[in-house]
């Protein structure tokens, strides 16, 4: 085989921080090939090069034999490398058809778009992928595993022959992540060379024939995934070992801290009942859209309810109040934490300290030393790496911002944690970590709340697994019956095919 | 949208919900011309129509201009400033040439509107800094510069040259013309040229944008251009129109254009509305100032209801566009 892409010796500094220190590996046509490492280990920064988003400082890219200058993402693209990034780029007030053809628009009389010829070619497109997206609706409100096929789709129609894709199925379902692996593999057996990067070595295992490995922006190794453990992978990337990557302490459970009882939304979810122990780790598990994510807002209050009760330590809590969850002990790390549970623009230090404005400040005012004093002590809790603490909290890796999510729910210290997606997205240490941190809290007597669409995380973390389908509590496993199988097969109702 | 129907595939419903929006400003109009002519029937007489078409032409020349802008996410506000600042410019050429053709004016003065434009686009583009800050501060730069020129002069009608003036008051109701070929062209390009879809991108999503390696910069250095061309363009209708130009010509002008875009539904978002709407905007604002002076009501409530409008129009956009987005969830939920 012949290297289609050939990455040699490229470094990129920004300011004083060098992210990537004289890599080279090669991508070979017919092949997808992992690229994996810890977050800030240069990945995505490999990742912007290709598109031409940024430009190497020394060091060259060399496609099929010729080198490759890439002066902004435009002679990427021409240059046939299509990049699909963790959070799809797309213009939601444009069709999917639109949003599709951008830049490439078939042409009619007078150079004008033939929109009629577009949109066929979408659904041609759509077709090929085996799945059924309205070409002609905008992108606005499609989901994000949908929005993933779209920016395939935008690969297939430009002929793309090296296709790099960030963290894809960091938001998808068991089930989507078939979908998108059937069509990653379509795309390789095509002859096109495919870049995967992804934190899930399972993902790895079942797409990739070669893996790359980086560490603090060097390369550490490429192997054939035959030769290689995932114990060797972890090891490489973290330049540690890592004893387990769950380590669940047990707990004897206390009293019941949070009781729900026959909680609905109508038509999301239905008769929602169960309990969480002081010391337990309870999973809410399911697809993505089977309403766990719901379930658990409507219980802080953030989303109404339209029957059903809440009880925290015997204390029944009123629907829609966050405030008197809050009051009451109940901490929610959401999900989406750009969008819900960080202000991005703001330094580490508010953000640590923002549910605690009232008490944090004297006489109604803030002054700035209670506040550094506390964001300190969280933030060095849960070892986060920052500048100072007045930086703003958009600058952090998302390992680290969810550490400050994390950092500022711990410090209002509740008896109830309710995390969504804790570790999404995070790398592999991180995330040991933030699993230990949640264990321990466990041990401290908090009861924690987990909605997780990690399976193995699910399994290892969980004292009990409650499974949820189409809105419904349809399971509960403990932790001796729990098995991937298992969930998966409560999750969808069916065999589970993966 | 007769002018670019294309042979569009089916329609879905979606569609009819969006086009709604120029529908809406259609029935308020119909819906004002009808009460003002029950109440004054001299409302409908062809000098009436006459002035609010003229009237409207120039509003809808810069709101055209203006809609290029907000569709990219930006704004311009320095429009009516350059409205004054081409008006005097070619005002003072035809006093010093009266002999020089109608088209040569038009010309010069979208020229001056055009060098407006890439000051603006550049500072936008390279300054870094959000356009509505950096029209602001072009405004009253731009102001000041036509006061210093013109001082406290003034350029009466009867020192322009009668065919200029016979240009902006003639049967042949010429602004209007020149507005619909404006409206249309600007319509064509934005609707089926990729140049136009861009914009749109732009405004829908800046990174994106970036991402998809569309010439930003550019484009937005061109939607300023085209922008301040057009007010430029409109100073010279203005000049034809009413003959008297000074240094304040245009004062206050960029508000009532920037209503006239929003009541017309470009999203002040970017990424969403057409020209279109602008125009049937500053077609709508421009009839309900003539219909309060047919219906004698205090001039003074035309200020209320046009901000009125514009919170109507900005709360109907809310409730579609949550309408539309629960409804896209659910056409989207296909678990493959």
């Amino acid at each position: 085989m012949t290297a289609l892409l050939r990455i040699r010796g490229v470094s990129k500094s920004f300011g004083a921080v060098a992210a990537v220190r004289d890599v080279s590996f090669d991508l070979y046509a017919g092949e997808a090939h992992a690229l994996v490492g810890e977050n800030g280990a240069g990945k995505s920064t490999i990742v912007k090069m290709l598109a031409g988003v940024h430009r190497p400082d020394s060091g060259a890219l060399e496609l099929s034999g010729t080198p490759l200058a890439l002066g902004g993402p435009a002679d990427a693209k021409a240059a046939g490398i299509a990049v699909i990034y963790q959070e799809p780029t797309l213009f939601p007030d444009l069709s999917v058809a639109e949003n599709i053809a951008m830049g490439r628009q078939p042409l009619g009389r007078f150079n004008t778009i033939d929109r009629a010829a577009m949109v066929s070619q979408a659904a041609r497109l759509f077709t090929r992928l085996g799945v059924s997206i309205d070409p002609n609706r905008p992108a606005r409100g499609l989901s994000i595993a949908d929005q993933q096929l779209v920016e395939i789709a935008k690969a297939l129609s430009a002929d793309a022959r090296v296709v790099v894709m960030d963290e894809p199925t960091a938001a998808l379902t068991g089930v989507e992540v078939e979908r998108l692996f059937a069509v990653a593999r379509s795309l390789r057996d095509g002859g096109a060379a495919l870049l995967f990067i992804s934190h899930r070595f399972e993902e790895i295992t079942a797409l990739c024939q070669r893996v790359t490995i980086m560490r603090d922006g060097r390369h550490m190794s490429t192997d054939l995934l035959a030769d290689t453990s995932v114990d060797e992978m972890v090891r490489r990337m973290v330049g540690r070992d890592l004893d387990a990557l769950f380590p669940k302490q047990d707990v004897v459970p206390g009293a019941t801290v949070l009781k729900i009882d026959g909680l609905t939304r109508d038509p999301v979810f239905h008769d929602i009942s169960f309990e969480v122990r002081a010391g337990e780790i309870v999973a809410l598990a399911g697809l993505v859209g089977s309403g766990r994510s719901e379930v658990v807002q409507s219980i802080f209050g953030v989303d109404p309810r339209d029957a059903g009760t809440v009880e925290v330590a015997g204390k029944s809590l009123k629907p829609g109040k966050p405030k008197h969850a809050m009051a009451a002990g109940v901490a929610l790390v959401p999900e989406d934490r750009r969008q819900q549970g960080l202000l991005m623009e703001l330094s580490i230090e508010r953000n640590v300290t923002l549910p605690r404005s009232r008490s944090l400040s004297q006489l109604g005012f803030l002054t700035g030393s209670r506040e550094r004093r506390s964001a300190q002590e969280w933030t060095e809790r849960l070892k986060t790496k920052y500048g100072r603490l007045s930086d703003e909290v958009g600058t952090l890796s998302g390992g680290n911002q969810q550490k400050v999510v994390l950092a500022k729910w711990l410090a209002t210290k509740p008896k109830v944690l309710i995390v969504d997606e804790p570790t999404r997205g995070i790398d592999v240490g991180t995330k040991a970590e933030v699993h230990r941190l949640m264990s321990s809290l466990a041990a401290e007597g908090v009861a924690v709340l987990m909605v997780s669409s990690e399976l193995p995380e699910v399994l290892g973390m969980a004292d009990r697994v409650l499974v949820m389908r189409e809105g419904r509590l349809v399971t509960e496993l403990s932790r001796s019956e729990a098995t991937e199988e298992a969930v998966m097969f409560a999750a969808t109702g069916q065999e589970a095919t993966v | 949208m007769t002018a670019v129907e294309l042979p569009a595939p089916k329609r879905s419903s979606l569609d009819v919900v969006l086009r709604a929006r120029e529908l809406g400003i259609v029935l308020a109009l119909v819906l004002l011309v009808a009460v003002t002519t029950i109440s004054n029937p001299r409302f409908l007489s062809g000098q009436s129509i006459r002035d609010i078409l003229l009237n409207t032409a120039i509003l809808a020349v810069l709101a055209v201009g203006q809609a290029v802008v907000v569709i990219t996410r930006n704004i311009d506000l320095s429009v009516g400033s350059v409205l004054g600042l081409s008006a005097f410019t070619v005002g003072t050429l035809l006093q010093n040439y009266p002999g020089i053709p109608v088209v040569f004016a038009l010309l010069v003065g979208a020229g001056v509107g055009a060098a407006c434009g890439v000051l603006n686009g550049v500072l936008v583009r390279y300054g870094n800094v959000p356009a509505l800050v950096v029209t602001l501060g072009t405004l009253y730069v731009i102001r000041g510069v036509t006061y210093f020129w013109a001082g406290g002069s003034q350029i009466n009608a009867d020192e322009l040259p009668p065919s200029f003036l016979n240009f902006g008051t003639a049967d042949i109701p010429w602004l209007v013309i020149l507005a619909v070929v404006v409206l249309v062209v600007t319509a064509v390009v934005l609707r089926s040229y990729r140049t136009g879809r861009e914009l749109y991108a732009m405004g829908s999503s800046p990174q994106a944008a970036q991402l998809a390696g569309i010439p930003v910069g550019r484009r937005t250095i061109g939607a300023f251009v085209v922008s301040g061309g057009l007010a430029g363009l409109a100073g010279v209708l203005f000049a034809a129109r009413f003959g008297t130009i000074d240094a304040a010509a245009g004062t206050g002008m960029e508000l009532n254009v920037v209503a006239a875009v929003v009541v017309g539904g470009v999203a002040v978002f970017g990424g969403s509305g057409t020209v279109w709407g602008a125009a049937l905007g500053a077609l709508l604002l421009t009839t309900i100032g003539s219909a309060l002076a047919v219906l004698e009501i205090n001039q003074f409530w035309q200020q209320a209801i046009v901000g009125g409008l514009i919170l109507l129009a900005i709360g109907a956009d809310r409730l579609v566009a949550v309408r539309v987005a629960a409804g896209l969830k659910k056409r989207g939920s296909h678990v493959g």
